[in-house]
């Protein structure tokens, strides 16, 4: 097979020390909170002497901080770190860390700066939520960590651990573990630093534990940067975390029960809440991104890579800050979600009106087995509730799909068009996918 | 098996289809009959929960399928299949996969489930590189070879796969990740150059068992394609294995190359594609980035996705030009039969039907009763009586009338352990028959002796009636013919031991229906029978048979030839049948709830009387 060679692997440093917070579909960030609750219940299983306490407390808007301290009675007796917990790093950069502090101070820090507004990286966002565990005064900071790709898992260790891992990235040690090999054979200790000393053992063991957590646990990210050893043992201080959410159905109990939450400054509006919850009790796929409210191209496109394509399409003529929303219908929705889907993107592109008019691509590929003519009859209906607004809103129609029922689906469409007072143009198979984009943009710029 | 290594499939493949998908199932098959395909391309289904056969259309002919429960049976039956289609859901696509790859036989997978966790896929990628099997998907609807061997559902409807010719091989080997873009390129290809070779998608999750990569080096070996189709995504670095192999020269024939996902660079980071792996961490994996090191490679890249179809109808002509691909007379397009349900919907066929029901219809939201609905049965408080009205006689009957059905049903309901139907339904209970056959035991004993004189009964006295007869006339005629006038005697009832279930039905009817002219004929009669006789009185049956053409005469629902036709096709049996089930059901579970035993009738109660030898010897005559 053909891989990239092992040393153009470790060179992508940027990819792991990236923030790694993004919403992805299959890997998502989990709050360091969650991450270090896990570690503390799970890794002794795999190692017998890891005996860090787990002393976590999570701060969310709606706690209440009397209650916590009767769960929690280490808060009062602990000295206390403090810090946001919403899936952004550098968070001592940017001052949001309190450390060495005792429960009253917390208490102020937290009524400070719960809900106030920060920018973190170009996003605005609100703080919610905040870690709170004990305080660990420390010298030595290590840097650990494991992703993955295509044939196996990249473990790195580094004992310059902390904010300067990057500047010394030539000092970490890479680990390559064979996805179906893994990592019994493989020479830990020989290749940790001599300056680790007594340590190395330590160490190794605790890599070789971490794994076997990682592997197990359906992580696809993690990151303890740095953790430290405080009267002996071993203490993670900072940990970022990803994991599959396809794991799921076999992890639901070893995960604790946690939820993961959504990137930091990412709150979805109104309308985009209400595809993403229709979403979650079909089967089929409804996405929505609203993107600019005000814009004159408005998408209505089935499937996800053909989403894309139509994306790609308004950009490349030149009209992306006229995009009004990203999204797709995909997996055969029934009549009903997809006159919900386009009842809500109708009630949006009818908001604002435009001197210039605005144009609605109902465009797709050839399905494989979503019926069209079903799904178009739940599009017609929202087009004609909405028939006065769109004529008021001056919006022009273009539709392309092919597929099952694609005739009588086209045909719908085209009938609708001869009542509705509003122009529809519609295209088949015969036409290209991407064609309506043109035809109807150069219409629009008229 | 003397298939390249290069070929995944060709005409003689043959595959296991995990899951029992039927419509996928026939999908395939309809793909290889229009292909003209000597056999069917599945050798048998996998279904975990049952093993047997399934019935499929081959053409317009039905065929049968193995279905075997595990894949190691279906393996050992039929080495020569080396194709699995696994339709596993996401929870059970690794190990059934893995246990597919296990199969010495079987090289390919094609793993359609959405979701599998990304550490099981590429545990099974690289189980599959180490065998040197091939893995397509996971998330994927898997891909074809023109004219030879479709998986599963790809390439859509049969409609779709004529437009697109995939019939028959053209000169395009494609590739892609995406599932749904599949058809799109199918069609874009088949109207820019000869069509597609083979085609396969990938899948978009962000480790698939296969990578573009390893199918566009199949389809460089293979000499029968010409030129080679792409596209690609943002996120990931497959694209970038793929100009390297450019840049190598391992990649000699022309390359038409397009990724999607321009449009990221002007979204929030936030926004995730439909596809897991649609990601780019690095401006390396953005779809800028990528098409410019295609073109840089010597690809052939369109200035946007737009023009894909322009770029290979120019490649197909350069080819064309150079001699390296010739032009092929098109074969006749296939037809393949439209599935009836298919074509019903449409208005395109019709056919006579061979039964017709006109009481009831189950076939909308809710079930009819002569046209009502059942909820309106219930809301109407109908009864058993309205609903005996609806489905029998198709008629809401006024309230006098149900009620008085529902008075005889109640008055039949039981008449004792004693009388021959309970007695063989009690015998057959006993004997530890189940209930539905001791209760058939005992309504099979229903007939002109026992609860089967209503008919009979409401008939003669009818007929009698009508052609004017005198009660002496009619019961002397009755003498004459040798015939026990039907609906009159009863076993032990007498003039001095009336039967009381008579009285309670000769009362309600006196007290309800507008008029009772045939009981009063048939209490004439019965003062001539009396008098002949104390036990010759209007049994029960009679007396129900009759009452009942009083009450269709009278109550104005009935014309005279309806009358005639529910006397003429026995409607009225049927009341004792169903009220005497009741009695018999309580005889048959009381048996059984006592625990009784088999019944013998007793020796010392039958007369044996055997023939003498004399009796039985055959008489010769010499």
């Amino acid at each position: 097979m053909l891989t990239t060679s092992a040393l153009e692997r470790f060179v992508n440093k940027k990819n792991i020390r990236a923030a790694k917070v993004v919403l992805d579909m299959a890997q998502r960030g989990i709050r360091e909170y969650d991450a270090k609750r896990m570690l503390a219940r799970y890794l002794p299983e795999y190692l017998n002497d890891f005996s860090y306490n787990g002393n976590l407390a999570l701060v969310g808007p709606d706690t209440d901080l009397e209650d916590l301290v009767s769960s929690n009675p280490w808060l009062k007796t602990s000295r206390l770190v403090v810090k946001p917990d919403q899936l952004f790093g550098k968070r001592g950069k940017h001052g949001l860390v309190l450390l060495d502090s005792d429960w009253d101070k917390a208490k102020k820090y937290l009524k400070e700066n719960m809900g106030s507004e920060v920018v973190v990286g170009g996003i605005t966002g609100r703080l919610s939520h905040f870690l709170i565990e004990s305080f660990i005064p420390h010298e030595e900071e290590f840097y650990v960590a494991i992703s993955s790709d295509y044939d196996g898992d990249n473990i790195f260790f580094s004992t310059k651990g902390g904010v300067s891992v990057e500047e010394n990235w030539d000092k970490v040690v890479p680990l390559h573990i064979d996805i179906l090999a893994g990592i019994e054979d493989i020479d830990i200790k020989s290749r940790l630093p001599e300056s680790l000393g007594e340590k190395r053992t330590v160490v190794e063991n605790f890599i070789r534990a971490l794994w076997q957590f990682y592997k197990e646990m359906g992580f696809t990210y993690l990151e303890i940067n740095p953790f430290t050893f405080y009267s002996g043992a071993i203490v993670p201080l900072d940990m970022v975390a990803k994991l599959d959410d396809a794991e799921e159905y076999w992890q639901r109990k070893r995960w604790l029960d946690l939820a993961f939450p959504e990137p930091f400054g990412r709150s979805l509006s109104k309308e985009e809440f209400f595809i993403k919850d229709l979403d979650s009790k079909t089967g089929a796929s409804l996405k929505l991104t609203i993107l600019n409210p005000e814009g004159r191209v408005w998408t209505m496109v089935a499937g996800g890579g053909a989403s894309v394509i139509y994306a790609d399409t308004i950009c490349d003529l030149g009209f992306a800050k006229e995009m009004a929303n990203y999204g797709e219908y995909s997996g055969d929705p029934n009549t009903e979600e997809t006159y919900y889907y386009t009842r809500t993107i109708l009630d949006l592109m009818t908001r604002h009106k435009n001197p210039s008019g605005k144009v609605l691509l109902i465009g797709g590929a050839i399905a494989n087995f979503t019926d069209v003519a079903k799904t178009f009859k739940g599009v017609t209906m929202a087009l004609e509730e909405y028939k006065g607004k769109l004529q008021e809103t001056d919006v022009k129609i273009y539709v392309r799909r092919g597929g099952p029922n694609y005739e009588q689906g086209l045909r719908l469409m085209r009938d609708l068009g001869r009542k509705l007072g509003v122009p529809i143009e519609v295209h088949g198979p015969e036409t290209h996918m991407t064609r309506i984009v043109p035809l109807a943009l150069e219409g629009a710029s008229q | 098996m003397s298939r390249k290594e290069y070929v995944l499939f060709d005409k003689d493949t043959k595959a296991f289809v995990y899951g029992y998908q039927t419509n996928a199932i026939q999908r395939m098959l309809d793909f290889d009959y229009i292909c003209k395909r000597v056999t069917p391309s599945i050798s048998a289904i996998i279904n975990p929960s049952r093993a047997g056969i399934h019935k499929a259309f081959w053409g317009t002919k039905e065929i049968i399928l193995p279905m075997y429960k595990s894949i190691s049976m279906a393996a050992k039956a039929y080495p020569e299949a080396d194709v699995m289609v696994n339709f596993a859901s996401h929870r059970s696509a690794f190990e059934t996969t893995m246990e597919a790859l296990a199969e010495k036989t079987i090289r390919t997978v094609a793993v359609i489930a959405e979701g599998v966790p990304e550490r099981q896929s590429r545990i099974m990628s690289a189980t599959a590189r180490k065998l040197n099997k091939i893995i397509i998907g996971p998330a994927t609807v898997g891909g074809m070879a023109a004219g030879a061997f479709r998986i599963g559902n790809t390439a859509g409807t049969i409609e779709n796969i004529i437009a697109s010719k995939l019939y028959r091989p053209g000169c395009v080997g494609f590739v892609s990740k995406s599932g749904g873009m599949l058809n799109e390129a199918f069609n874009i290809i088949s109207r820019n150059s000869d069509g597609i070779y083979e085609g396969v998608a990938i899948g978009g999750d962000r480790y698939p068992g296969s990578t573009m990569l390893d199918h566009i080096l199949r389809y460089e070996q293979n000499p029968a394609i010409k030129m080679i189709a792409c596209l690609g995504e943002l996120g990931g670095e497959d694209e970038y294995r793929i100009i390297q192999a450019l840049k190598e020269g391992k990649i000699t024939k022309p390359l038409v190359a397009w990724v999607t996902g321009t449009c990221s660079p002007v979204l929030p980071a936030s926004v995730q594609f439909g596809h897991a792996g649609a990601k780019a961490d690095t401006h390396k994996e953005t779809a800028q980035a990528k098409n410019d090191a295609f073109r840089e490679a010597g690809a052939y890249v369109p200035t946007s996705f737009d023009g894909y179809g322009d770029t290979v109808q120019s490649v197909y002509e350069m080819l064309l030009t150079k001699g390296a691909v010739l032009r092929f007379e098109e074969p006749e397009a296939p037809r393949i039969p439209a599935d009836y349900s298919k074509a019903i919907a449409s208005g395109d066929i019709r056919k006579p039907t061979t039964f017709i029901c006109t009481v009831s219809d189950d076939s909308g939201d809710e079930v009819l009763y002569a046209g009502k609905r059942l909820s309106d049965v219930l809301s109407q408080k109908m009864g058993i009586g309205g609903v005996v009205g609806l489905l029998w006689f198709k008629k809401e009957l006024p309230d006098y009338a149900s009620h008085f059905i529902e008075l005889v049903l109640q008055i039949v309901a039981d008449h004792g352990p004693a009388v021959s139907g309970a007695h063989n339904a009690i015998v057959a209970s006993c004997a530890g028959k189940d209930l539905i056959s001791s209760l058939c035991s005992g309504l099979l004993t229903i007939g002109p002796r026992f609860g089967g004189a209503i008919d009979d009964a409401a008939r003669e006295f009818k007929l009698a009636r009508e052609m004017g007869l005198a009660p002496e006339q009619f019961v002397n005629d009755m003498k004459k013919k040798g015939i026990n006038i039907p609906g009159i005697g009863h076993k032990i009832k007498s003039v001095k031991n009336p039967d009381k279930r008579v009285q309670l039905l000769i009362n309600y009817a006196r007290a309800n229906f507008p008029s009772t002219e045939l009981l009063n004929y048939a209490l004439q009669v019965e003062e001539l029978t009396t008098a002949k006789k104390g036990n010759l009185i209007l049994n029960v049956d009679g007396c129900i048979g009759i009452l009942f053409i009083d009450l269709m005469s009278s109550c104005g629902a009935f014309t005279k030839s309806e009358i005639d036709e529910v006397v003429r096709l026995g409607y009225l049996n049927g009341l004792f049948a169903l009220g005497r089930s009741i009695g018999l059901i309580g005889h048959i579970l009381d048996q059984k709830r006592l625990g009784s035993r088999l019944y013998r009738h007793p020796a010392d109660d039958i007369a044996y009387m055997m023939p003498s030898e004399e009796e039985i010897q055959c008489k010769r005559r010499d």
